[in-house]
């Protein structure tokens, strides 16, 4: 258990043995709290004395300014627009993750290739592509899946500020206008969510749940399995149940 | 399933030219270019790593030397969709003649020397239809090597595969780089049909070849008339 492995296709010329740490991936929908429960997480974690890195689609250094810029542009078709993902995480990769997996850090994923495979069949893309794909990507230890409804979706994406071309869907024409193309894009993204959950052993969490309650599980959750891996627990283990400061 | 083995239904034809850096591969399809302007034709031209959408970040990469065996191969696959989708595919739904300067067979060779696996490479690689007729310029190292330093200023750092710390020096990494390629493209010749040309002939006899092939190539082809290229 726990054993550093990719998800197929390897990186050959990396070095697969001494990664000690381990790779959390929290995944959901837009507007499912994702990004809160995992910066909370990230925190309780530290706090325990665990030492965390946070990483992110977007967040390379190769491309993350490069794919921000052209979805400014239309010029994305769905496989540049999967491909270029695939270059934020494959650079993410040798210059992030398994560099920290490597020196046993925990690893914590807002978002993992689950969204891009949603994404990407949402866009049409073959699905056995999209697998090939992305097949370079270690395997996570834990994924968690906040789940949502569409419906509970909407409100909490119109509060956040609003909707947006990407997160509509409205390169496929998935509607007439932005709501009807939100919703149609936003329940197949679900749908793809719901079929990959057994297939990628997520552990689901009821995303409409008060925060801390899915933080409470989401912790709970963190710590069986860190220690069913004997993963190292730090040696000054601070008070379990820290006031956190900043919850953005 | 595989769409680089079976032949594309559009009424359009493409075809490419591959071969390591000094085959004079660009050489003979500028030829093959003239031959069917001269013929009419309005051929149009795409070549590899050429993607505006691209360009910016690989040059960075290089710049830094920060590119990795896989980022490299993933840009590769990034330009190459998106010439796909815009040079590409609707000149040859349109019934047009494409002409492309390497083609994903150059990153088979290419991004499996530098340690990508081969089988991850094809299946990225998997939306690309088959070439009408793909020739596969066949020269042994020596012979680039003169070519290049003869014809241009200094070799390239990545074309001679620097990033690998072959060699110390730019001429033997290169030729060690690009031999590892040629032993590469023997394999993919064969895997996927490429028509192979003797590189080492004269530019003349090799274009000779060149128009004969095409020609062939273009047997059962229906020219579009200029008013429906437009549209």
């Amino acid at each position: 258990m726990g054993e550093f492995r990719y998800m197929g296709h390897a990186m050959p010329y990396l070095p697969k043995d001494g990664c000690t740490g381990k790779l959390i991936v929290i995944e959901g929908t837009d507007g499912c709290g994702r990004s809160t429960q995992a910066i909370m997480l990230k925190e309780w974690l530290e706090v325990q004395g665990y030492a965390v890195i946070d990483t992110g689609w977007t967040r390379s250094k190769l491309v993350g300014q490069a794919i921000t810029d052209a979805k400014q542009g239309h010029s994305l078709h769905r496989l540049t627009y999967c491909l270029m993902y695939a270059v934020d995480l494959a650079d993410r990769m040798e210059y992030q993750i398994i560099p920290a997996l490597r020196s046993g850090f925990i690893v914590l994923a807002d978002r993992y290739i689950y969204t891009l495979l949603a994404r990407g069949v949402a866009r049409d893309a073959d699905k056995q592509w999209l697998r090939d794909l992305f097949s370079f990507a270690v395997q996570p230890d834990l994924v968690f899946y906040l789940r949502l409804d569409v419906k509970d979706l909407v409100p909490r994406v119109l509060e956040a500020g609003k909707m947006n071309y990407w997160e509509s869907g409205l390169d496929m024409n998935y509607g007439d206008d932005l709501f009807d193309s939100f919703i149609a894009y936003q329940t197949e993204l679900i749908e793809q969510f719901n079929l990959m959950t057994q297939e990628y052993g997520f552990h689901t969490l009821d995303a409409h749940q008060d925060p801390r309650t899915i933080q409470r599980q989401l912790r709970r959750a963190v710590t069986e399995y860190l220690q069913q891996s004997n993963y190292p627990a730090p040696g000054a283990a601070a008070a379990p149940t820290q006031n956190l400061k900043s919850q953005i | 399933m595989d769409s680089l083995l079976t032949p594309h239904h559009y009424s359009g034809k493409l075809i490419i030219v591959e071969g390591i850096d000094g085959s004079g591969k660009s050489t003979q399809l500028q030829l093959a270019m003239r031959y069917l302007q001269a013929k009419g034709l309005r051929p149009s031209f795409t070549e590899w790593n050429s993607a505006d959408l691209v360009k910016a970040i690989t040059k960075k990469g290089k710049k830094k030397m920060s590119l990795t065996p896989m980022t490299f191969s993933l840009l590769h696959a990034t330009d190459f969709a998106h010439r796909l989708v815009h040079n590409i595919l609707p000149p040859l739904k349109a019934g047009l003649i494409v002409l492309a300067d390497r083609y994903v067979y150059t990153a088979f060779a290419r991004d499996v020397i530098r340690g990508c696996e081969r089988d991850w490479v094809r299946r990225v690689f998997q939306f690309a239809p088959r070439p009408d007729l793909a020739l596969y310029f066949n020269v042994p190292i020596d012979v680039s090597v003169s070519r290049l330093i003869s014809g241009r200023a200094k070799l390239k750092e990545y074309e001679a595969g620097m990033d690998l710390g072959l060699a110390g020096d730019l001429v033997s990494s290169f030729k060690i780089f690009q031999g590892r390629i040629l032993g590469e493209y023997a394999k993919i010749v064969r895997e996927y049909g490429l028509t192979e040309i003797d590189a080492t002939q004269s530019i003349g006899e090799q274009q000779q070849t060149v128009r004969r092939l095409i020609d062939q190539t273009l047997a059962d082809y229906k020219p579009q008339t200029p008013q429906q290229s437009v549209a």
